[in-house]
């Protein structure tokens, strides 16, 4: 077991508590760069993809984990982000250099001015706010179709940077350091965010608004800002997503994605980062999971049930249920709960994670 | 007459959005948690009954397999609560809808595996006959509906208010503790709510099942009510069904009068305005917390 | 110039009226205790300055200048801070994080900086946590410096709930119960840290509370409360030996003989 020792300020304020926590995270960079040279091209796929949606289930956790805002509707701000990215392109021409950014800073604006009218919104109201906001933002899609080519959907072209041409089939590998370099960007700002003044004014507006308006923490300004950021990342998540995909319309961006979005950082864990990439990893990689195991399965009982379409969602609730009762924490709390154990052994005991058990007293005053 | 055509049948669409509010607003106010698998367990009810009466399956009479399935939506949400919700006792409202939304995926499913997911009728001897009154052509089943909504939700209101158990659940959701001092066996009310809640969705659905057809997705018609919830007051129960009635009733007619495109998004749209100008809905009950 | 000013304001909840034409003016470095049955309109009149409610009649200035027009999370900047009843802490961050949320109102970096964590941003942090480690010696906290809330016994909140609101650095410090709950050695802390805030801070204090011992020990004067009426204004023995005082506490002596005759 260690003691972390400190003799300044920047010990706390740096990104790495100690040489070995940078240690371990330089491998895990090192690993993740090399990949593509032994993942074949299906597999190199499946990891940009978990990248992508890391990005998201990135910008969706500052706004849930850290800020305490459920949101039923992010899918929104993915399909803002990846129709304002390709319209940039093919409307104005810009290239995908200026034009992703952009999309980013769009989505981010969206994101802020959604807000404003919803922030006095608490707990259930505010998750079916954002649920009808995703919504309309699908059917304006469709009713938008002039502009947004409706049902029928947009090509994404492929990306021109700097006259290299990456493209998600024919240079897989390309995509795949976009993909990661975007993440690591946001990586960058989000752990920035926890560190800085406005992180812990995000927290404080999650724990207790009252006492955060008396600390002189603006909250209605501050739930529109972290809005804000978190649809701006999950904007370039839902840019990257467009080219990822190829062609995408409305319903490539529904509620479903918006639920599963939410779903997928619970079981990550809820206010960590680490949250933000076991959830990705479950959004990125059930599918496979299930198909695999599908045929085995069909096979073993005999049945066609398994081929049932709706098995991922269902498998992915089924997830969802069996942590929320049994490890609320999420991956990254019992990732937590291990290593805690290792690092204390023999000492750790049995309930040192436990919650304090609280009884419901109503806020409702009739 | 036309007019009053499309609006007998928004009031009977509307009784339905209405019922399964008035589910959320039981749970809600026993427990003031909020069960987004409501419009899932309206599917349910309507696949029990739809499974124990129609010929391909099990073929019983009609009037034996509605009380049979509404009897079999208390017992699963009974069952649920105590195997699965009494867990979550002490969290945040938060994870109890990312819970049921959870539980919603799986019940479509588990209804998807055991009753396929084709479209299916109820054989119900209600379906496809017609009422005449002073010229107007109305459908039975429609008439039905709107009438076994309104006893229902008297119904209701009246165990809220009236009963012993009704207020001994009321009092659960507002203070737990004081609740459980008084003598209330908190954690069995909660599950007696849930009951009460999976029949009375189990009853949406039969109404449901009887107008037309069904299938497994079905459950997502939770959404619109919901925002009835929402519109029309989320702790009331009359507030259910008067925003049950008035989404149901706008959507014939925006579909009627307004450009394709636009009539869909009418029930959201006023979803979003009385949450941004009135949260509380119509019949408001206010939220504010004492320091 | 007195620093704040409570001039005949009066709140009503309906039909209830829970502050009723009160006034009292809080001199600059005293200390000032706020006394009353519960239910007297006490934690309201804090509640008034801290802008959760707005008064239906009359007017609360600060250095001479209204503070009605304002909002309540204006309230930090103009150099007040306040605790809570119930104890308003941030249950899922650590003593240091909850502190450091008391310095918002100095931060002077913004959104974009901070996402970038500019050398800046880097220099401003270590003075707010240097200031922070102003509090946390005062207060004698070094112990739970990177605990979570949430495990934390009842009587180390309190203490942080007050590290919290001096970690504003502020001009008029609000205490609401600041004893309540605590044991005599912890309540004797109390009276010595309010002591050192008014001589060594120059900070003003207001308290609302209960323990007439500890309001007599270290306030300069108090304002008794009952039913949302100002009963008598004065130093703590004037007020304790006022006839009004003592009918509205424990009932004058005809009451009395009447129930034993």
């Amino acid at each position: 077991m260690r003691t972390v020792f400190k003799t300044s300020y920047d010990a706390d304020i740096n990104m790495f508590q100690h040489r070995y926590q940078f240690g371990w995270y330089a491998l895990l960079l090192v690993i993740v760069l090399v990949l593509p040279l032994y993942l074949g091209s299906y597999w190199l796929g499946e990891m940009t993809s978990l990248l992508i949606w890391s990005i998201a289930c990135m910008g969706l956790m500052i706004l849930v984990g850290q800020t305490g805002q459920a949101s039923l509707g992010h899918a929104a701000f993915l399909a803002i982000g990846a129709y304002a990215n390709v319209l940039l392109q093919q409307r104005l021409g810009l290239p995908f250099i200026v034009s992703f950014p952009l999309a980013g800073l769009i989505a981010g604006i969206c994101g802020a001015l959604i807000a404003m009218p919803i922030t006095r919104l608490h707990g259930v109201y505010l998750a079916i706010a954002t649920l009808a906001i995703n919504i309309l933002v699908d059917d304006f899609i469709v009713i938008a179709a002039p502009l947004t080519n409706g049902v029928q959907g947009l090509f994404a072209p492929a990306i021109e940077i700097f006259g290299l041409t990456i493209d998600r089939y024919r240079t897989p590998i390309h995509f795949y350091y976009l993909a990661l370099a975007v993440t690591l960007l946001v990586l960058f700002f989000y752990r920035n965010l926890m560190r800085s003044p406005l992180g812990r004014a995000f927290a404080a507006v999650r724990d207790s608004e009252i006492s955060a308006q008396a600390m002189g923490v603006n909250i209605a300004r501050t739930k529109a800002l972290s809005f804000g950021i978190s649809a701006g990342i999950t904007g370039l998540a839902g840019a990257l997503i467009g080219h990822y995909a190829g062609i995408f319309n409305n319903e490539t961006f529904n509620i479903i994605i918006s639920i599963q979005l939410l779903l997928a950082i619970v079981i990550g864990g809820l206010g960590s980062i680490h949250g933000a990439f076991f959830g990705a990893a479950v959004i990125a990689l059930l599918p496979q999971s299930i198909s695999m195991a599908r045929d085995n399965l069909n096979w073993l009982f005999g049945t066609r049930a398994f081929s049932v379409p709706g098995m991922e969602t269902a498998v992915f609730g089924l997830i969802l249920v069996v942590f929320m009762l049994f490890e609320p924490r999420g991956i990254y709390g019992r990732w937590l709960k291990i290593r805690t154990y290792f690092q204390l052994f023999p000492f750790y005991r049995k309930d040192m994670f436990r919650r304090q058990k609280s009884y419901l007293k109503t806020e409702r005053m009739r | 007459m036309d007019v009053l055509q499309l609006l007998v049948s928004g009031l009977a669409n509307g009784c339905i959005y209405g019922l399964i509010a008035m589910g959320f607003v039981l749970i809600y106010k026993a427990t003031e948690g909020v069960n987004f698998a409501q419009g899932d367990f309206m599917m349910l009810g309507a696949f029990i009954c739809v499974g124990l009466t129609n010929p391909q399956f099990m073929g019983l009479p009609f009037w034996v397999s509605v009380p049979v399935a509404i009897a079999a939506m208390g017992m699963f949400g009974y069952a649920l609560d105590l195997i699965v919700i009494r867990r979550m006792f002490g969290q945040s409202q938060i994870a109890l809808v990312i819970l049921t939304i959870a539980l919603g995926f799986v019940l479509r499913f588990i209804a998807g595996a055991i009753w396929g997911h084709e479209p299916i009728s109820l054989a119900s001897p209600i379906a496809g006959r017609d009422v005449r009154f002073g010229g107007l052509v109305l459908g039975l089943d429609e008439v039905f509906v709107i009438i076994v909504t309104i006893i229902l939700t008297v119904v209701l209101w009246l165990y809220f208010n009236r009963t012993k158990l009704g207020v001994a659940m009321q009092a659960s959701s507002q203070n737990q503790l004081a609740a459980y001092y008084m003598g209330i066996p908190v954690k069995r009310v909660h599950s007696l709510i849930w009951a009460l809640s999976g029949m009375t969705a189990a009853v949406a659905g039969i109404l449901f099942a009887s107008k037309g057809s069904i299938d497994p997705s079905i459950g997502l018609l939770g959404i619109k009510a919901f925002a009835a919830a929402v519109i029309g007051g989320f702790g009331s129960l009359p507030g259910a069904l008067l925003g049950g009635m008035i989404i149901g009733v706008i959507e014939p007619f925006a579909g009627r009068y307004m450009p394709s495109g636009y009539a869909q998004i009418m029930p959201y749209l006023l979803l979003f305005l009385i949450l941004v100008f009135r949260p509380h809905g119509i019949l408001a009950q206010v939220h504010a917390k004492k320091v | 110039m007195s620093l704040l000013e409570f001039d005949n304001v009066t709140l009503r909840f309906g039909g209830v009226v829970a502050v009723n034409q009160v006034s009292f003016n809080v001199e600059e470095g005293e200390v000032f205790a706020l006394v009353g049955p519960n239910g007297a309109g006490k934690s309201t009149v804090f509640n008034l300055i801290s802008r959760f409610y707005n008064p239906a009649e009359g007017d609360i200035r600060f250095d001479g200048k209204s503070i009605l027009g304002r909002k309540a999370y204006d309230i930090a900047t103009l150099g007040i801070a306040r605790t809570f009843q119930n104890i308003e802490l941030f249950e899922h961050a650590t003593v240091m994080q909850n502190l450091l949320v008391g310095r918002h109102r100095h931060r002077q970096s913004n959104f974009v900086t901070e996402l970038l964590f500019t050398p800046f941003v880097r220099r401003e942090e270590r003075r707010h946590r240097e200031a922070i480690e102003k509090v946390i010696d005062f207060l004698d906290l070094q112990a739970y410096r990177e605990k979570y809330i949430a495990g934390l016994p009842y009587g180390v909140r309190k203490i942080v709930e007050m590290g919290r609101a001096l970690a504003i650095e502020p001009r008029l410090l609000l205490l609401d119960e600041p004893a309540s709950g605590l044991s005599v050695e912890e309540t004797q802390d109390v009276a010595f840290w309010v002591e050192d805030i008014k001589k060594q801070m120059g900070i003003t204090v207001i308290m609302v509370e209960h323990d007439m011992h500890l309001v007599s020990a270290v306030s300069d004067r108090v304002l008794a409360l009952a039913d949302g009426k100002a009963l008598s204004l004065g130093t703590p023995q004037e007020v304790q030996n006022d006839p009004k005082v003592i009918e509205a506490y424990i009932g004058t002596t005809d009451e009395k003989q009447e129930v034993l005759a």
